[in-house]
């Protein structure tokens, strides 16, 4: 109303409107700033530096058309569907077989959830070595006796997907255990008594009982699991470096070498902008399921 | 379903059935079938899951004559700590020889104030929200929860735009920025959650005995909150140790942390690969994650089910 209102609606609370400035600066500046600048570069020719000088759908013809681009979504595709089942299906067996009231529990959560604390890295590095065809489990069990024994994941182009899904499986499913064992502990004993009573076998009672209680739990770890999927970089890049050849490339990585190595950067604003859209295309359904259901209700 | 729920009770404990639930006594028999396959099934599950830690830590300790000729599994004949010292002191990254230690010491000098930066923000920031709200607050935080889904990918260039722009580009300082950033997401969440589930009365008293926004949050939020403070300390160690892609955008080759300049001493040598060298510089960068993880035992799952998000 009057002009002499104004300033005291702004030092109202003041310090706590301080206090929140990095989270404003973020929020705004870098989520939603970053991700428009970028979205609209990615419309640009920019080779070394960025420039405005559109070109409008060029990149994405362009990148569409790349070989690599290609691959990568094709590697990104097997390995999601893949360590998407993968980890939920050994996550949960592994949460099912700690929830049976066993002894050193904590022992075993502790030896299932160490490789989680270790980097992509790390984990990309040992696995190179436990998959190398001459000293590691190949040549191991070559050498006792087995000579035509061939499992060598990271030389082989065809196969090359699966020597990183064995490595992210052993870094990744302890955590999917521990989110599905907290989830099996919030399960009320009452349904179990109930199935012992109606005489359900124990499967059972999990598959069609105890699973669909755990939804939320299970959507949970899926826009987890999925968000990471689509992030994958550190591991390949220790793993295989994206070889042999191209066979193991994924978009992130296709992202960081056509901006920094290619000097390409509306190639490279053009990936991250469709790696943003598969992105969106996991996370609507879900914040729709999640939050559009409560107002239904 | 419910009928039977609520109704069980009182079955249950006029029949005594809890004994066949799986919140009944521990088995009888020690060696029935089941606990034979259940024991069993773990045990075979966890040897997987320690065998790349072996195989790594007997790797690291053998010359490389021996690695030629026996197989990864074994142990060592005699057992060396060359491979060690080469890796921490003289392990060559391109024209660099001076091993994994700068790495090392880069990494310290960039997990500690960013772990001390992100966390003073997020709390400050997650107390405002929880207990000093204004209007338009909750909007920000959501875009900022909403915000860590974006692939780090799509927000790196212009990141690397404002830190030129600052002059921080390449910089220590400019990558703790960075961390910052990114930390404040999961960490904020955190610190929300717990400061909104503190009694409200508690606040309300220390504001009617005239304590300000500072003076609250020093005084009573900070000595209360303690144990979250560790939570987030433990996410925020590992979770910056053992970044890569900040780590090798936003710093110079004198400035990578451990992962970056471990990653370029395995992979990028020139001619004869070290092996031995090779799975003793692994195991130095996941060492101090590691020790994080096994002396914080409970927390640790408490700040990964919390940070889970983060990815």
């Amino acid at each position: 109303m009057s002009k002499s209102e104004r300033p005291s609606q702004l030092f109202r609370n003041l310090n706590a409107k301080i206090a929140s400035i990095p989270m404003i600066f973020t929020a705004l500046v870098i989520f939603v700033g970053g991700t428009v600048w970028t979205v609209f570069y990615s419309f640009t020719n920019s080779k070394l530096l960025p420039r405005l000088h559109f070109v409008g759908l060029d990149q994405y013809y362009r990148l569409w058309a790349t070989p690599r681009w290609l691959i990568s979504i094709e590697n990104l595709l097997i390995y999601g569907v893949l360590s998407l089942v993968f980890s939920l299906v050994i996550g949960f067996l592994l949460a099912a077989l700690l929830d049976q009231k066993i002894r050193f529990e904590d022992t075993f959560r502790t030896i299932f959830l160490y490789p989680f604390a270790l980097s992509f890295i790390v984990t990309g590095l040992v696995w190179q070595w436990l998959l190398n065809p001459e000293f590691g489990i190949q040549g191991v069990v070559r050498s006792l006796g087995w000579t035509s024994f061939s499992f060598n994941p990271l030389y082989d182009s065809s196969i090359v997907i699966y020597g990183i899904l064995i490595a992210a499986l052993w870094q990744g499913t302890g955590l999917i255990m521990c989110l599905m064992l907290a989830g099996l502990r919030g399960i009320d004993e009452d349904i179990w008594k109930a199935a012992r009573v109606d005489g359900i076998p124990t499967w059972k009672t999990y598959l069609f009982i105890i699973i669909p209680m755990m939804r939320p739990v299970f959507i949970t770890t899926l826009v987890i699991v999925a968000s990471n999927i689509v992030r994958v970089y550190d591991l390949v890049v220790a793993q295989t470096s994206g070889g042999p050849g191209i066979a193991s490339e994924v978009p992130a990585k296709y992202v960081y070498d056509y901006m920094f190595f290619a000097q390409n950067l509306g190639q490279g604003f053009a990936a991250s902008t469709m790696m943003l859209l598969s992105v969106i295309i996991v996370i609507v359904p879900w914040a729709y399921l999640e939050f559009g259901g409560k107002k239904r209700v | 379903m419910s009928d039977h729920a609520v109704s069980l009770p009182a079955i249950a404990g006029a029949g005594g059935l809890e004994a066949y639930g799986p919140s009944g006594p521990k088995p009888r028999h020690t060696f029935s079938r089941r606990n034979i396959f259940l024991y069993g099934t773990l045990i075979v599950v966890a040897l997987y899951y320690l065998l790349p830690l072996y195989v790594m830590v007997v790797t690291s300790l053998k010359g490389m004559p021996e690695i030629r000729l026996g197989n990864i599994f074994s142990p060592p004949m005699e057992i060396t700590f060359e491979p060690w010292v080469k890796a921490w002191s003289s392990a060559c990254t391109g024209l660099n020889c001076d091993g994994l230690s700068r790495g090392f010491w880069n990494s310290v000098r960039i997990t500690i104030p960013s772990v001390i930066l992100s966390i003073a923000l997020a709390s400050v920031n997650g107390y405002a929200l929880a207990n000093w709200r204004f209007k338009g607050a909750d909007t920000f935080f959501i875009i900022l929860i909403v915000g860590a889904f974006i692939p780090y990918q799509v927000m790196i260039y212009p990141i690397v735009i404002i830190l030129r722009e600052v002059g921080l580009y390449g910089s220590l300082s400019g990558l703790v920025i960075v961390h910052s950033i990114f930390g404040m997401p999961i960490l904020t969440l955190l610190f929300r959650n717990y400061f909104t589930s503190m009694p409200e009365e508690l606040f309300r008293a220390a504001r009617v005995d005239g304590a300000g926004f500072w003076g609250i949050y020093f005084r009573i939020m900070l000595p209360m909150s303690l144990p979250i403070f560790v939570v987030a300390i433990i996410l925020q160690v590992t979770g910056i140790w053992n970044d890569f892609l900040f780590g090798v955008v936003y710093t110079r080759p004198d400035t990578y942390p451990m992962t970056v300049q471990l990653n370029n001493i395995v992979n990028s040598v020139q001619g004869v690969k070290e092996y031995n060298v090779n799975m003793a510089a692994t195991i130095l960068t996941g060492l101090v994650p590691l020790i994080v993880y096994f002396l914080s035992g409970k927390l640790f799952v408490r700040g990964i089910a919390a940070g889970a998000v983060k990815g």
